[in-house]
């Protein structure tokens, strides 16, 4: 994004939230509260440095607001941008320039969701398209299911490709003692799961889960002197290309291409240079989709690229953590990309550490396939 | 400014009432415009022209919903001939069997009760 300087600001800490079915009773504030508690105590700043509040979640009209209420601060600066699940990339950089502005000196970017607990109609308020709702699609699985339908019938891309992608996700989430699912996952039994929108079985969907957390950003000069490693903001890139999936203007496109050159330029890297690529798999062609629109592969080579490729044993480390569709989805999983991201970059990652983890890039996704942010993010050795 | 006297969606309405499928054009893009808005979203004009379609049109892209306890259905985007695009479905034809570029023609379907008309689409070879 022009206007913001590379590396001038980093993660400097990093929490989940409880994940997976948190205890009866807990709100998306308290979920919040406790990401920002962890991840200040991560990186060893406290609330009375905060000074930049942001947040977003599905559950809460102003969720800034109550966020700021309850952890008993007045920041100087707010921000509350939502785009669904890419809120919190586009939040990284509005922290950025906030920043390097001087409106804010350390900002904390939180998330929370129930929608496990209550059930996902609860969690979030049905908007009615009169242009789309008549026809009863499955939201949000029957948008990518048709765009899936089309890179289907360009690229000859198959079901079992598709289900290439759950399976490495899901062998992922084996080496991540956080994630949701436990069990191993084979081609066939993506292929053989309940259907829910055609290509889509409930394997090639993300989990409906809770959860959320915080990350905490500062200056690079700051951020030296904090706990551990920062994971130095080095690109960001954004692209909104529709709203609703009858308006998007190439199905088997998506603003990840515009955003990934963004923010490749402004990182002056390729992705030749991006060592753990943490991609939002809400379905499972959007791994596909978005490995060729940041220029992993060709476009329409997607399929063939995922086979055997992008598990813990391929050459390309994607969604390390298992991914929304095998660690955790809470509806905007965003905020759990940047943090898997900084983890591998800090190398506190264990099993499924990835080796030499220099450069880490966390795409998010909103609405469908809408709204796409692209965070790069480095060590100390990329500046 | 004089107000709007009518919604866009409330001329795409009746005219479906009326069993027409209409659009916009945009005079100043010089190309069609969906879902029926008040500004142009290729040039920003508010010259919107109202349009009614020949009714033909492609399928773009298609999904079969699977409800947990109902049948199957049907949900796909259209290219209609004049060049907009718009969510439907297909009928008679069993929903798997709705290809990528089989040629529909609109009809209206009429749901009843308080919900409004709305388009769905039929194979060319079986209207």
């Amino acid at each position: 994004m022009d206007g913001l300087e590379r590396g001038n600001a980093a993660i400097v800490g990093v929490a989940e939230s409880d994940l997976g079915q948190v205890a009866d009773g807990l709100s998306v504030i308290d979920l919040m509260a406790q990401g920002t508690k962890r991840a200040l105590d991560d990186c060893g700043l406290s609330l009375k440095d905060v000074d930049g509040l942001f947040s977003a979640t599905a559950q809460s009209r102003l969720s800034v607001l109550a966020l700021a209420e309850y952890l008993g601060i007045n920041p100087a600066f707010l921000g509350s941008t939502i785009v669904g699940g890419s809120s919190f990339e586009y939040h990284v950089a509005h922290a950025m320039a906030a920043i390097a502005l001087g409106l804010c000196s350390v900002a904390v970017i939180a998330y929370g969701s129930t929608q496990r607990s209550i059930g996902r109609k609860q969690a979030s308020v049905r908007e009615i398209n009169p242009y789309e709702t008549p026809f009863k699609p499955f939201m949000p699985a029957s948008a990518y299911a048709l765009a899936a339908s089309r890179h289907m019938h360009e690229f000859g891309t198959t079901r079992e490709q598709l289900a290439a992608v759950a399976v490495a996700a899901r062998e992922w989430a084996l080496l991540n003692p956080a994630a949701w699912e436990k069990k191993p996952l084979t081609i066939d039994g993506v292929l053989s799961s309940r259907m829910v929108s055609y290509p889509f079985t409930v394997r090639d969907c993300c989990l409906v889960t809770d959860g959320g957390g915080a990350i905490v950003v500062t200056s690079a000069e700051r951020a030296r002197s904090l706990k551990k490693p920062p994971a130095y903001v080095l690109g960001f890139g954004q692209s909104v290309t529709h709203a609703s999936i009858s308006n998007m203007p190439d199905l088997t496109v998506t603003g990840a291409l515009a955003a990934g050159k963004a923010a490749y330029q402004m990182a002056k890297l390729g992705p030749a240079d991006v060592d753990a690529v943490e991609l939002y798999d809400a379905f499972t062609i959007n791994t596909i989709l978005f490995l060729e629109d940041l220029g992993f592969c060709k476009k329409g080579e997607g399929g063939a690229f995922v086979e055997g490729r992008i598990g813990p044993s391929g050459r390309l480390a994607v969604n390390t953590n298992g991914g929304g569709l095998s660690y955790c989805h809470p509806g905007m999983y965003g905020l759990l990309l940047l943090i898997e991201a900084v983890r591998q970059l800090r190398g506190e990652c264990g099993a499924r550490q990835v080796k030499d983890c220099e450069v880490a890039l966390a795409h998010g996704n909103g609405g469908v396939l809408s709204s796409q942010g692209t965070v790069i993010l480095g060590t100390e050795a990329t500046l | 400014m004089p107000a709007d006297v009518q919604s866009p969606l409330r001329v795409y309405l009746d005219h479906l009432e009326r069993g027409e499928l209409a659009y916009q054009f945009s005079l100043a893009a010089g190309r069609p415009v969906f879902f029926p808005r008040v500004l142009c979203p290729f040039t920003g004009s508010d010259r919107l022209e109202w349009r009614v379609s020949a009714g033909i049109g492609t399928v773009h892209a298609t999904t079969v919903v699977h409800p947990v306890e109902d049948p199957p259905y049907n949900v796909a985007l259209i290219d209609c001939d004049e060049g907009f695009r718009m969510m439907s479905r297909v009928e008679e034809v069993a929903p798997d069997m709705v290809r990528i570029g089989l040629r529909v023609r609109f009809r209206v379907h009429r749901p009843g009760g308080d919900e409004p008309p709305y388009p769905v689409f039929v194979p060319v070879e079986a209207a």
